[in-house]
């Protein structure tokens, strides 16, 4: 009687899982090919807002990022908790953006200089008047080329909270 | 013993391994935003320069206060209507003589603008006004202009404007000599000088 059990149960096939690593590659490959490594670690809150005029930005090596927004959770002790900027890693203010500026379009290889374009990526709960303070010393710095980074969607969904 | 066939490796193994770098790639990356609404800053002004004279006729005012609320040409507006009364406002042809407008399919108010190009959005915002209004203001203003320029570019080449400069973004590199290219490049700058992106940005306000 035990023996015939045994044989019940060991008569039930193995379900094959030699296609999992496929499939778990195929989505490994998948995120691998669409996303790319952020540049900055951010420091501060930056959900950016929805438009429907949008270009696709330039290559990356012809950017310069500015980031306004909030200080994130951890940071609000040392730098409050309105909006501030923040160029490259750190949280800086705003008489530092011409330098930035400066400094990384001279790092630049000299035939895209000209093409230089900033990207401002803006918490689109940040107030204007930080990033109307940025502007005008983007002007001063001749960076005239600008861009409002946006997700492409519907704008009006930014008005509900 | 030499007639075995070798033993099967096992690749039960090989679904962790691909699992633990997924997982990694996942904690790892996060899916950058690669677009956004391109605009151009005036280049710095001299002290002693004095600003051009615009007839008042000729400046479609925005303005959006501290509450998010719009103002446009001195009336509350709602920012879904904005578009519309911008085009309006772009499209009246409403000149005489050199200043006539002859591809404008608006009402002709002379009350309003004389022509696009002379037409100028000036968009003041309070200090406290915040990002995401201001940006979707921004955003339905530059509709306003693409909604022209695709109605003058299907009329004229029968292909949308979004299209069209699509296709002159994405030329590739190597065939830029060609007579085609060219003669795309013309189209677009043709549409482009008929509905001039004229929108001026003033300092915000304090409050």
């Amino acid at each position: 009687m035990s023996k015939f059990k045994k044989q019940k149960s060991g008569d039930l096939p193995a379900i094959s899982t030699a296609s999992l690593p496929d499939i778990v590659f195929m989505l490994l490959f998948f995120f691998m090919v669409a996303t790319v490594m952020r540049e900055d670690e951010l420091k501060i809150e930056n959900r950016l807002p929805n438009a429907n005029q949008v270009e696709k930005l330039e290559s990356k090596n012809k950017l310069v990022y500015i980031y306004i927004g909030k200080p994130s959770a951890q940071y609000q002790k040392t730098f409050g908790v309105t909006d501030v900027i923040q160029l490259g890693d750190k949280i800086s203010s705003v008489e530092e953006v011409q330098t930035y500026v400066n400094t990384k379009r001279n790092d630049m290889p000299e035939d895209i200089q000209d093409e230089m374009m900033v990207s401002l990526k803006v918490d689109s709960g940040s107030k204007v008047g930080v990033l109307s303070d940025v502007k005008q010393e983007l002007r001063e710095a001749m960076a005239l080329k600008i861009n409002y980074t946006a997700k492409k969607g519907d704008p009006m969904r930014n008005l509900k909270k | 013993m030499a007639k075995r066939s070798a033993p099967e490796v096992n690749a039960g193994s090989m679904a962790d391994i691909a699992f633990l770098l997924l997982i990694f790639f996942l904690v790892t990356t996060t899916i950058e935003v690669d677009s956004g609404i391109q605009s151009k800053l005036p280049p710095p002004v001299p002290d002693d320069v004095q600003p051009p004279k615009i007839k008042e006729k000729n400046i479609f005012q925005v303005l959006v206060n501290q509450d998010n609320r719009l103002l446009v040409e001195n009336e509350d507006m709602a920012i879904s209507e904005l578009t519309e009364a911008a085009v309006k406002f772009l499209d009246n042809g409403g000149g005489e003589g050199p200043a006539a407008c002859s591809y404008c399919q608006g009402e002709g108010d002379p009350e309003s603008s004389d022509n696009p190009d002379k037409a100028v959005i000036s968009l003041v915002n309070d200090r406290l006004a915040t990002y995401s209004t201001y940006v979707t203001v921004y955003n339905e203003l530059v509709r306003a202009y693409t909604i022209l320029r695709n109605r003058e570019s299907q009329k004229r080449f029968n292909e949308s404007f979004e299209d069209m400069y699509l296709r002159y973004k994405e030329w590739p590199e190597t065939e830029k000599e060609t007579p085609e290219y060219e003669k795309l490049q013309e189209q677009v700058d043709l549409i482009r000088d008929l509905y001039p992106l004229k929108l001026s940005e003033a300092e915000p306000q304090q409050s």
